[in-house]
């Protein structure tokens, strides 16, 4: 197991380079925005321009540049500073990432929550009125989107411009750190949890649905019931144990997307996030905040993806590694 | 009285072809610390009329009718909760496939425990104890030890040992098996059968014994019903079934397996064609269009389970006169091909 998780961590490592070599190409070699001139104010000349070209480097060949990042990233976990703000790239998302964080935890349990429960109610009860009803909803919720499903949210329950005004609620860019206020921290993203977890929560409860289905056609299900087994714990212990091995598997993945910035909903409810960064940084064409918020996106989806394979071996003994 | 009697049982399933008459009108009855065989091939209805008796086929699609008496009950009338009291404690069963029917993400001695527990208000360590105690009855090496194994862990005999181990736990007092051998090597077989049989010499529990092997039986039960299309269509005492069988279904399934007495050069039988929908049954006997001996009147004629003449305990279903079936047996077991008996024996119109 030990050797597993080294090996997967150095294949890790090879993986983060990879992705900063796409990045850096796209942001880089093909290059959207110059970043000098969005510098250099209005009607620039080109000396000008050239200046904060050979200030930020950019007159460098592409691969020094390119070598130098890699460079300072593993052996100085230096990201380099924004073009914009001039501050270090990583103060900059651990600033904004106990956001993103509150964001995911808060949203991971209202779906779980919501998306389990439905999901075993609709295996269980299957094709009865209530499985359709859920089932059909569920499709609603999916196709709904975030930004849509974030407006409406606001439009309807917002504190102050609300249809139905929802006092106790944080509206727009009222996101307080937990450390400050875990009151106002919660009353702020109580609509971003939900609006984040609706999509979530319908397709994990499709996903449970399904699984538990095939779960309980298996023969160790007759085997349970035939023990004489109340059916409650035929459904849990025995059915649900086995059909949420998928469910974490997918969960794992959501999380790790999500740590890397829930890019929608957190610029319709304007939460300082990472999602909120990396957008600012990508309309601005400030390309080490891009690059940073990038390779962390990828480390989070890449660390989630070893904890759910080592958790595998946990849920399912019959994985050795 | 029997220990169970299940009587003029149907079970109905609603699919999206049709109606499945899966069991249209069975009756038998356990004596206690008695066995009985249930032969027939897949499809004939013996799983989904053992499955009923402990309630396992209850579904939004079925449909029962009958009853189902045990312990002065009539099963198919309990409610769940009372069901699930019998399950486990009263009729224990064993299925088919040790390999898919322990939990593969639970102990072994986990699902004992739990089997225990369903039942009796005992600590989880006398639980345990009576988990190995049990492994060991049925000869698991270091019962001790492999009580913490995982299913995975087990070969398929093994693990089919601990599903017999789990179900005897609370000592039953009928044991309903779903072709316990069918998936395990021919040698591991032997020795299932042999542990059945002595845990129901040395435990007095009744065994069912469920098969398409007549083989599997011959050796371990008192009596043996035959089962066609969903309808039992002969039953009598294990040697008298094997002395005279008088169903042509019977004889094929007799023909169908290898005897060490039989002449060498003697070919397996097979019986044509393959069990009819229970769907669309067919008209008449539903046994007809495979039989080599149908004649045109048994094609609208459904027979009844009647006493073969002489015989209180031997129940026939088929229209062939008895001497006739008498006569054809004969020429069967001397191993003629069906056609040649056929030939050699007048079959008169069908109807008796």
């Amino acid at each position: 197991m030990a050797r597993y998780i080294v090996r997967r961590l150095l294949g890790m490592v090879l993986l983060l380079i990879l992705v900063s070599a796409v990045t850096f190409v796209i942001f880089n070699v093909f290059p959207s925005t110059d970043p000098a001139a969005l510098r250099a104010g209005r009607q620039p000349t080109p000396e000008v321009i050239e200046a904060i070209r050979r200030d930020l480097g950019l007159d460098r060949p592409k691969i020094v540049q390119f070598g130098d990042y890699i460079w300072d990233v593993f052996a100085h976990q230096d990201f380099g500073k924004s073009y914009v703000a001039n501050v270090e790239v990583l103060s900059q998302i651990r600033e904004n990432l106990p956001a993103t964080i509150s964001l995911t935890i808060g949203g991971v349990l209202v779906w779980l929550t919501f998306g389990l429960s439905v999901g075993i109610i609709s295996a269980v009860k299957h094709r009865s009125i209530l499985d359709r009803a859920t089932i059909g909803l569920s499709l609603i919720a999916i196709s709904a989107p975030v930004y849509w499903l974030g407006l409406v949210a606001l439009y309807l329950f917002a504190p102050d411009f609300g249809v139905f005004g929802l006092g106790f609620l944080g509206g727009q860019g009222s996101y307080v750190p937990f450390s400050e206020d875990p009151l106002k921290w919660a009353q702020s993203l109580i609509l971003p949890w939900c609006v984040l977890a609706t999509a979530f929560a319908a397709v994990y409860a499709r996903l449970l649905r399904g699984s538990l289905l095939d779960v309980m056609g298996e023969d160790y299900i007759r085997t349970a019931r035939a023990k004489g087994l109340a059916e409650r714990s035929v459904i849990l212990k025995h059915g649900v144990r086995s059909a949420i091995t998928p469910v974490v598997t997918v969960l794992g993945l959501d999380i790790g997307i999500l740590l890397g910035g829930a890019i929608l909903t957190e610029s319709v409810f304007n939460i300082p996030g990472i999602g909120r960064l990396a957008y600012d940084a990508i309309t601005r064409g400030d390309l080490p905040i891009v690059q940073g918020t990038v390779l962390f996106g990828a480390f989070f989806i890449i660390i989630m993806n070893l904890i759910v394979d080592v958790l595998y071996a946990f849920l399912d003994p019959r994985v050795r590694y | 009285m029997p220990l169970l009697e299940v009587r003029d049982l149907r079970v109905q399933f609603e699919t999206d072809d049709g109606i499945v008459r899966a069991v249209d009108g069975v009756s038998y009855s356990v004596e206690e610390g008695r066995s009985l065989g249930i032969v027939g091939e897949s499809g004939s209805g013996k799983s989904v009329t053992n499955l009923t008796v402990l309630g396992l086929t209850r579904a939004r699609n079925s449909k029962f009718s009958g009853e189902v008496i045990f312990g002065g009950r009539d099963l198919l009338k309990l409610s769940e909760d009372e069901l699930r009291e019998v399950r486990g404690e009263e009729i224990a069963m064993i299925f088919q496939d040790p390999l898919s029917s322990l939990h593969p993400f639970y102990r072994v001695g986990e699902q004992l425990i739990e089997a225990v527990r369903a039942h009796h208000d005992v600590s989880k360590k006398a639980a345990r104890g009576r988990a190995v105690e049990m492994l060991q009855l049925v000869n698991i090496p270091e019962p001790r030890s492999r009580v913490d194994a995982w299913p995975h862990e087990f070969s398929g005999g093994m693990r089919q040992r601990a599903m017999i181990a789990m179900a005897l736990i609370n000592s039953p007092k009928l044991l309903i098996a779903d072709e316990p051998t069918t998936a395990l090597d021919v040698t591991v077989q032997a020795q299932i059968l042999e542990l059945i049989e002595r845990l129901q010499s040395e435990t007095g529990t009744a065994v069912i014994m469920i098969t398409h092997d007549l083989g599997v039986v011959a050796e371990m039960t008192h009596e043996i019903a035959v089962m066609y299309a969903g309808r039992i269509v002969e039953r009598a005492p294990t040697k008298e079934l094997f002395a005279s069988p008088q169903h042509p279904y019977t004889w094929g399934l007799l023909r169908s397996i290898p005897r060490l007495d039989s002449p060498r050069n003697e070919e397996l039988v097979p019986i044509d064609g393959r069990p009819p929908s229970l769907i669309t049954r067919p008209p008449g006997c539903a046994f007809h269009p495979r039989c080599p001996f149908v004649r045109e009147a048994h094609k609208r004629i459904d027979p009844e389970l009647e006493p073969v003449d002489g015989r209180r305990d031997h129940d026939v279903a088929c229209l062939l006169s008895q001497q006739t079936r008498a006569d054809l047996w004969q020429h069967l077991a001397a191993g003629e091909a069906p056609a040649r008996a056929r030939a050699a024996v007048p079959l008169g119109e069908g109807a008796e």
